[in-house]
């Protein structure tokens, strides 16, 4: 793969029983590039908590996921309310999501630790009330 | 073990991929909560839980689980055996409450595993 291959998706915010349809697209897609299962595992549930963050707190958004020879780039971008505090965030156990969604498997605090958890960066930049930017490393070499 | 020795165990239901009983699972996670199954990076486990929606098929996708057992006889909608059977992934249902489940489980020999710190 001598050229960077890109992956657009967008996240359609109002339902959630289709959430994750983009992660279970871009592993198919990373399969048939020949990527290892184990780094398969790892950007497909850092992109589904992803995803279903975008669903349950910001109405939707757009996710990219780019392919080098190098590394894969999740890029996630929502025009939510914004995070007020990332390093509260970040926190295992913290979370605004309301008792709705936890009746629904998430909302448990785990969604932006388990992204940093399975990629080897993750950056975010967030703007209360225009959104939020998240972009997700995995190196493959 | 065996996902047909997981059956026999827990007295469950096979809902769907029948065919695939005769797979390994060499973990196992019990939650209600898919981002805390989520934190645990396990191929070829099972996933016990009480919650129904379509994301408890899509978590066990995205972790690579082959089998998820349903307790309390929750039972699962049309579309996540559709869903399920598209993944090779095992259904089954249990009359056992989820601690009674994975007691048997683990007493049996199939035990969990740890999560990776942040």
């Amino acid at each position: 793969m001598s050229e960077a291959l890109t992956f657009h998706f967008d996240v359609d915010g109002a339902d959630f029983t289709s959430a994750g349809q983009a992660s279970v697209q871009v592993k198919k897609n990373l399969r048939l590039l020949g990527i290892s299962p184990d780094i398969i595992r790892r950007v497909s549930i850092a992109m589904y908590e992803g995803e279903i963050n975008m669903v349950i707190h910001a109405g939707g958004g757009e996710a990219d996921v780019t392919v080098t020879e190098e590394e894969i780039v999740i890029s996630l971008r929502d025009h939510g309310p914004g995070i007020k505090d990332i390093d509260q965030a970040m926190q295992e156990g913290f979370s605004t999501a309301s008792d709705r969604i936890r009746t629904l498997g998430f909302g448990a605090g785990m969604g932006l630790p388990n992204m940093k958890r399975y990629t080897d960066h993750m950056e975010i930049r967030s703007e209360l009330g225009k959104g939020t930017d998240i972009t997700m490393r995995v190196n493959l070499k | 073990m065996k996902i047909s020795t997981i059956q026999e165990l827990l007295d469950a239901e096979v809902i769907c991929c029948e065919e695939d009983l005769s797979r390994h699972v060499y973990s196992a996670c019990g939650s209600d909560m898919m981002s805390d199954v989520l934190a645990y990076v396990k191929d070829q486990a099972v996933l016990l839980t009480g919650l129904v929606n379509s994301q408890v098929v899509r978590t066990a996708e995205m972790m690579d689980m082959n089998c998820i057992v349903f307790v309390r006889s929750k039972m699962p909608t049309a579309e996540m055996v559709e869903l399920a059977k598209e993944s090779n992934i095992v259904i089954m249902a249990t009359k056992k409450r989820m601690y009674e489940a994975c007691g048997i489980l683990y007493s049996n020999g199939l035990v969990g595993n740890r999560v990776k710190s942040v």
